[in-house]
């Protein structure tokens, strides 16, 4: 049923950055610094994006020539073989660097890495780091595009983007709708990326977290915010989980994994509350039995496989919108 | 001997004796010797005159907070430099945090520092010395014998004693030599891996917060063991609403407790940190805008004693970086005066009040002779221009460290001249 949907929403022909007007940002470091009509056509950009990875031939190569660094000082498997795959399908040269470092680790400061990738000439760097604000540091000391792959807390514009691609084609729209976000709202880039994209596009955002994981003045980011899972997937559109990192679950912060799985963990009987047509996301990767049944991750009302292909769309647009207009200057 | 010092003319504001009014001070052999109000003061033999007309002659400025990189990061910042710097602001004294390498916590050490200071720096470089051993909060240090090598006061500087046992007998020991126990009060297991002020702005930005908490939770502690032990205390620095509560409960109780404010609380809020910006990254932390107008009021009513800069000069490396991982602190000595003064200029509070919170007050924590315009005391003066426009402008800091939070901000108020002992040290380049 989804594939049938997502098949009629999807344009006829593999798009192009000629088929839209310029981008006018140097960078992608947040949604925060996107207007409503950005968000709006760099997904009207990853819905023409999608046929390309659909095609035999999965080429598209408006970014031949150019260099992409993917620099992960976080480890990452999904996000950054993401970027490598959009990137590849368009045509560029792309080099993946890990960089194993912490704040304990003293050694190479982030601007020194930042002006030795930027002396190899690359046309965009592509970063995630554990700290907020550290992608948008790094872009100050660079002459070329910089997109964030996730920073700290912070924000994961990307991953935004693509799960607002993921609703637009299976509910047809965004605005109206009524979006839930359970789970450790307090430490997700996720979150905030999302509540922002959302809020620009008109949607009811509700939050669901036992306490101690809703961050301070939470209520003034999403619409609503719930305590109680089933009160606040009650006749909701969309139901989005996100991961809880095991190391919370050891009494520090929530007392056990049995103990969440039962109030937050999503499973048949919580999710009847949501409206029957709810789809279920989850931002990956999962930890099944904890916040999600796996019945429910496989289920008929899971998107979450075309999330991860509307995660290759939605790339490969922002690399595109971000690469041409600044070369053909 | 030095020649004899006349300073005619001058709008006389003194916070110790309540004066603001025109007069005459004549300094003779480092100290002032005489005072008019209203009245010329004849010119003795051989004096330099200095003609103030249209500026305010005030006591040097006492800084109760001050870090250095000497011993131990001389490229931060030298007791030279920090001189240099403290003079340009007004600033005659300033008291040297602990948290050095070597740390400050031997009598020896004082010593070594005092002479090392009379041989380099402008401006009374007052150490502090520190209250545990290697500022471990485990082992107390030699408090009577860093108090005969010179120490004025003690403190572990940026560390806060967790152990409320440790404390106690700290505490008592102290008072038995008189000595003012400064704590900088921090929880240090609520702060956890907190960086800014805990609320919206930190949620936003993604950065982990710091709850007032974690601050009031300790200072009511020592507030209740400085009652138990009877003994001087001084809260190193409060920036919330509810420590000033806290404070003026307790000043109605006891007498010898006191607090003072970073300048940083007074003037900036949490929102000056905009996009990740380091120099704004302080400890305490910025705080909301009703916390600032809260410690304003506080400094009004008295339940705040002192204004200091928290000058902590950091270099490029640690404070170029991720915010959560930079080094917190921001320089301070050359703006304190200026940046106190728009509270004046705001009509917040009046310049006798935010005077005596830099001079008198700190003097009688200290218990300094300085701090005041009187027959007897040293002669450690300022001229100021209270009206003087200026920009705060990197290329023009002194401090070896360019780590200031008023980068560009437009003060009024500027140092003419300072005199530490009766000796001009500072002449502001327009006058000279």
């Amino acid at each position: 049923m989804a594939q049938a949907r997502a098949a009629k929403a999807s344009t006829t022909a593999a798009g192009s950055s000629g088929d839209f007007p310029p981008f006018n940002q140097r960078h992608l470091l947040s949604i925060a610094d996107l207007k409503q009509h950005e968000i709006v056509d760099l997904l009207d950009r990853a819905e023409a994006m999608v046929p390309v990875s659909r095609q035999e031939r999965k080429s598209h190569p408006t970014l031949s020539g150019k260099t992409q660094i993917n620099l992960f000082f976080e480890p990452s498997t999904r996000t950054q073989g993401s970027f490598e795959i959009a990137g590849k399908r368009l045509g560029a040269l792309v080099m993946n660097m890990s960089v194993k470092t912490s704040s304990v680790t003293k050694g190479e400061t982030l601007i020194d890495t930042a002006a030795t990738l930027n002396a190899m000439r690359p046309d965009v760097i592509v970063v995630r780091h554990s700290a907020a604000g550290a992608v948008e540091l790094l872009s100050q000391k660079v002459g070329c595009a910089v997109i964030n792959a996730g920073d700290g807390a912070h924000e994961h514009p990307t991953q935004a983007l693509l799960d607002a691609l993921t609703i637009r084609r299976q509910k047809g729209r965004i605005s109206g709708l009524t979006v839930a976000i359970c789970g450790d709202i307090a430490n997700s880039r996720v979150v905030r990326s999302n509540l922002l994209l959302l809020g620009a596009l008109n949607v009811r955002t509700r939050v669901i977290a036992p306490r101690n994981l809703l961050p301070s003045g939470i209520e003034h980011l999403a619409t609503e915010v719930f305590t109680d899972m089933r009160e606040g997937l009650k006749g909701c559109d969309v139901v989005m989980m996100l991961r809880l990192q095991h190391e919370r679950a050891n009494g520090r912060m929530i007392p056990s994994v049995r103990e969440y799985y039962r109030f937050y963990g999503l499973d048949a009987e919580k999710l009847a509350f949501a409206k029957p047509d709810a789809i279920v996301m989850h931002p990956g990767p999962m930890n099944r039995g904890v916040e999600i049944d796996p019945a429910i991750a496989d289920g008929v009302q899971s998107v979450i496989n075309e999330q991860v292909e509307m995660g290759v769309a939605v790339r490969m647009a922002v690399l595109d919108a971000l690469l041409p207009a600044r070369s053909e200057r | 001997m030095s020649r004899p010092l006349l300073i005619e003319n001058a709008r006389i504001v003194d916070p110790a004796s309540g004066t603001d009014a025109k007069g005459a001070v004549l300094v003779e052999n480092g100290l002032i010797s005489d005072i008019a109000i209203g009245a010329p003061i004849g010119v003795p033999e051989g004096a330099e005159v200095i003609n103030a007309k249209g500026l305010i002659l005030a006591p040097g400025l006492i800084d109760m907070r001050v870090f250095t990189g000497e011993p131990g990061k001389e490229y931060r910042e030298t007791l030279q430099s920090a001189g240099d710097a403290a003079a340009a602001g007004g600033i005659t004294s300033f008291v040297m945090m602990p948290d050095t390498a070597p740390v400050v916590d031997d009598g020896a050490l004082v010593d070594f520092l005092i002479r090392r200071a009379k041989a380099t720096s402008k401006v009374n470089v007052l150490p502090a010395g520190a209250i545990t051993k290697g500022l471990a909060g485990q082992e107390m240090t030699e408090f009577g014998l860093l108090q005969e090598a010179g120490a004025v006061c003690l403190t572990d500087g940026r560390h806060s004693i967790q152990s409320s046992a440790l404390l106690r007998t700290v505490m008592s020991y102290a008072a038995n030599y008189g000595m003012t126990v400064v704590h900088h009060v921090s929880d240090t297991s609520l702060t956890g891996d907190g960086v800014m002020n805990e609320g919206l702005f930190a949620t936003i930005l993604g950065l982990k917060g710091i709850p007032r908490e974690a601050e009031t939770i300790p200072l009511a502690r020592d507030l209740q063991l400085a009652a138990l032990t009877g003994t001087k205390y001084h809260a190193a620095q409060i920036s919330c609403a509810a420590s000033v509560e806290l404070m003026s409960a307790a000043k109605k109780r006891n007498s010898s407790v006191t607090a003072g404010v970073s300048i940083n609380n007074l003037a900036l809020n949490e929102n000056d940190i905009g996009r990740y910006r380091t120099f704004f990254k302080l400890s305490m932390p910025l705080r909301s805008e009703d916390d600032r107008q809260a410690v304003i009021e506080g400094l009004r009513s008295g339940s705040i004693d002192t204004i200091h800069s928290d000058h902590d000069p950091q270099d490029t490396e640690v404070k170029r970086q991720p915010f959560a991982e930079a080094s917190d602190g921001a320089i301070g000595l050359e703006t304190l005066l200026a940046a106190a003064l728009r509270l004046v200029h705001s009509g917040d509070v009046d310049l006798l009040t935010v005077l005596r919170a830099m001079t008198s007050r700190p003097a009688e924590i200290l218990g300094l002779p300085s701090g005041r315009i009187a027959r007897g005391a040293p002669a450690d003066l300022i001229l100021f221009d209270l009206d003087y426009p200026w920009q705060v402008s990197e290329r023009e800091i002194r401090s070896r460290s360019r780590n200031t939070s008023f980068e560009g901000a437009r003060l009024a108020g500027k140092v003419m001249r300072t005199i530490v002992g009766g000796q001009t040290v500072h002449m502001h380049a327009e006058e000279s």
